[in-house]
């Protein structure tokens, strides 16, 4: 290829992405504009993107009618404590999976992608009847355990490919030097393994923090609802919204995970492994 | 870790995980306390904050005069809410007073989930209701909700268009036709404007509820109970006024078949559309979005044969067949519903109460925001024709909702839109009428 065709194919690719971007960004930027126009520009035929006469009214209103941050609390609380206990679980038993290949190997393998199979509706009266005889309706715990079990199985599958990257050359090293089946997990594994543990914990917290459906039906008082929960007090029948105070709440509630992306970011990185032993 | 501290680990982690279940057990918050006080939860859908505030207000108020019965204020969402109350029903922790609409109860009624209210109502509430309004929560002869709220369609208009115009202004007492409609939004139809734009992303809901209008039902009820569909010629009135005004005469706007009811009120206030078709609450969009000075105003959708007649699905208040306390349940909904609490609970709403009584109210006749022309309309509103029949969700779906999208655009006519509706929505019924 030569580096005129290199410089516009390159070119073509930068294009590529920036439409990509804009696309995926379109959304958000919009939702901010709303959250900052006043109720009479929302009606505009001529909507612009910077808003005429911005104003902080919708903040003002989502706040004033709804109890947004003991929500946001709430759903902290239920995504952090669901992504830890995930993380958790899943490191040694994605461990196991991927190192110890037998018929429990397969076996759990074959449960991890069954069990995405099933909709929220097919098993949300069998799991509201099982958390009411645990006495777990109406408690962020009883939010956090099914969260935790709904994310268990991908956050599974997708550490278990993060231990099988890592060479099983370095741990046998490791033991050659007379490290036990503990020093190695600790030392040698989880190490290289926290990229992969960081973007596992990342998609359970992102998954237990947007979630609605199961919020909505095992809390039922104000004071444990979350976040989604409540966003929707702002939405009325037939699709019929208060449409800036919903764009200030929606636009606050992707903040937490805005931030925790641009925190952890840096630590989703490839290569950890790359040049550990020789091929 | 020796061997013998395990069965003493697994002992602890036992307790604590016992312990902290027991910790976070949730109070269901029914039933009797123990001093007597008899504890009900009533899930209110309101979610407007004039009606929100009403509501809250109203359950102080009977909190304050009834030491006896307390009732704790749920908030629910309209989002999902027959999943959440399926859920609560199977679980056995519905709330006691739930509130929902009438086309969504008809599972409920026949699956036992809602008390059957026709011995616990008062006479003054059962009086105060017409009885087309009961009709609509009437399922096998039991009644298991009080229709309270509705919303009929009307034509919200951009007065100063209209005016211009010089076509008549209709009014409740002498509205305009089907035919005489299509004619003035013709009229009104100049370079830049649309005489009209109907918000039909749900087609079917507002077809058959303005079919009623030219006698269209399209479900027929047999001596056998079993329901069939009819397409008759007043079922095409509605539908082929629109199809005519969007595909031969272009005086309804293409765009807006795909939107929803807020979509269209931009081209509204800015001289887009000169009307536009929408429930009677979206009047509290138009008050808070319109730029200052439009001027607009509410008219009634055309009468055909039938007059003035269109479907609704009210508003309800129910009570699960569960409550220990139905009688105090009902009770609370007596109180809720006195004539001057449903003219508020109407007011924050923006809707139009059920009760005589309430809608004689003078705050509900001014004819400021249109409330005259709503007021006016309610004698004419009767239940939506489809909302008992099984099968029909399923039937809107899969059957109505394309088979309309495709008819009003244009690409098919009324003999494909007739076997479509009829044909494969006789073999879907069938399936749920076995």
């Amino acid at each position: 290829m030569s580096p005129r065709t290199s410089g516009t194919v390159r070119a073509g690719q930068y294009a590529a992405l920036l439409c990509y971007l804009a696309f995926l960004a379109f959304p958000f930027l919009w939702l901010i504009s709303t959250a900052f126009k006043p109720a009479r520009e929302l009606g505009s035929l001529h909507p612009t993107w910077i808003p005429q006469d911005p104003t902080l009214d919708n903040f003002r209103q989502a706040f004033d009618e709804q109890p947004l941050l003991r929500a946001a609390a709430n759903s902290l609380t239920a995504a952090l404590c669901a992504a830890l206990i995930a993380v958790v679980i899943a490191t040694p038993m994605a461990y196991v999976t991927a190192r110890h290949r037998g018929r429990l190997s397969t076996a759990a393998t074959g449960w991890v992608v069954v069990s995405q199979a099933f909709p929220f509706v097919l098993v949300i009266i069998p799991l509201f009847l099982v958390l009411k005889y645990l006495h777990l309706i109406n408690s962020l715990w009883g939010l956090i355990l099914v969260y935790v079990v709904w994310s268990l199985p991908f956050a599974l599958w997708m550490l278990a490919g993060y231990v099988r990257a890592v060479p099983p050359e370095l741990e046998e090293a490791a033991a050659v030097d007379g490290a036990g089946k503990a020093r190695i997990l600790v030392s040698v594994t989880a190490p290289l393994l926290a990229p992969g543990i960081v973007a596992t914990a990342l998609f359970a917290f992102i998954t237990a923090w947007n979630e609605f459906f199961f919020a909505l039906v095992l809390l039922k008082t104000p004071e444990n609802q979350t976040l989604p929960v409540v966003l929707t007090h702002f939405l009325g029948a037939e699709g019929v919204a208060d449409l800036g105070p919903l764009a200030a709440a929606a636009f606050l509630a992707t903040l937490p995970s805005l931030v925790l992306f641009a925190v952890i970011q840096r630590r989703i990185t490839g290569g950890l492994t790359a040049g550990a032993v020789k091929n | 870790m020796p061997r013998r501290r395990l069965p003493a680990l697994a002992t602890a982690v036992t307790t604590a995980l016992a312990l902290l279940l027991a910790g976070c057990s949730g109070d269901d918050g029914r039933g009797t306390e123990a001093d007597g006080t008899i504890r009900l939860s009533f899930q209110s859908l309101a979610w407007q904050k004039e009606s929100v505030d009403a509501n809250k207000q109203l359950v102080r108020e009977w909190n304050a005069t009834h030491p006896d019965v307390q009732v704790d204020y749920v908030q629910g969402s309209w989002d999902n809410v027959h999943d959440q109350l399926l859920t609560s029903f199977e679980g056995g922790e519905a709330p006691d007073i739930i509130h929902d609409a009438s086309d969504d109860l008809a599972d409920f009624a026949y699956g036992g989930y809602l008390a059957d209210l026709r011995t616990l109502l008062p006479d003054r509430l059962t009086e105060d209701i017409p009885r087309q309004s009961w009709a609509t929560t009437t399922f096998d002869g039991g009644v298991y909700g009080v229709p309270f709220l509705q919303e009929p369609k009307v034509l919200i208009a951009n007065t100063e268009l209209l005016e211009a115009s010089g076509v008549r202004i209709p009014t409740p007492a002498k509205p305009w036709s089907w035919p005489e409609f299509r004619q003035v939004t013709a009229e009104l139809t100049k370079k830049g404007t649309y005489g009209v734009a109907w918000p039909l992303k749900e087609p079917v809901s507002v077809t058959l509820n303005l079919g009623l209008s030219s006698g269209g039902r399209l479900f027929h009820r047999g001596a056998d109970g079993k329901v069939t569909i009819r397409f008759d010629e007043g079922d095409g009135v509605m539908p082929g006024t629109v199809r005519d005004q969007v595909v031969s005469d272009r005086s309804a706007a293409r765009p807006s078949l795909g939107m929803g009811g807020s979509d269209t009120l931009p081209g509204l206030f800015g001289g887009k559309y000169a009307m536009v078709p929408l429930g009677f609450s979206y009047r509290q969009q138009v008050v808070e979005q319109a730029p200052e000075g439009f001027a607009w105003s509410v008219l009634p959708v055309p009468a055909g044969s039938a007059g003035l007649a269109q479907g609704v699905s009210p508003q309800t208040l129910s009570v699960a067949e569960d409550s220990p306390h139905k009688k105090e349940a009902v009770r609370f909904v007596d109180f809720l519903l006195r004539p001057a609490n449903m003219v508020r609970l109407a007011k924050g709403d923006w809707m139009l109460p059920t009760g005589t009584e309430a809608l004689a109210d003078p705050a509900l006749r001014t004819t400021e925001n249109g409330w005259a022309t709503g007021t006016a309309l309610a004698r004419a509103l009767r239940p939506a024709p489809a909302q008992s029949v099984r099968g029909y969700p399923e039937w809107k779906d899969k059957v109505a909702t394309p088979a309309l999208q495709e008819y009003y655009s244009g690409a098919i006519g009324t003999a494909e839109l007739r076997k479509r509706l009829v044909e494969d929505g006789n073999r879907v019924l069938a399936r749920y009428q076995r």
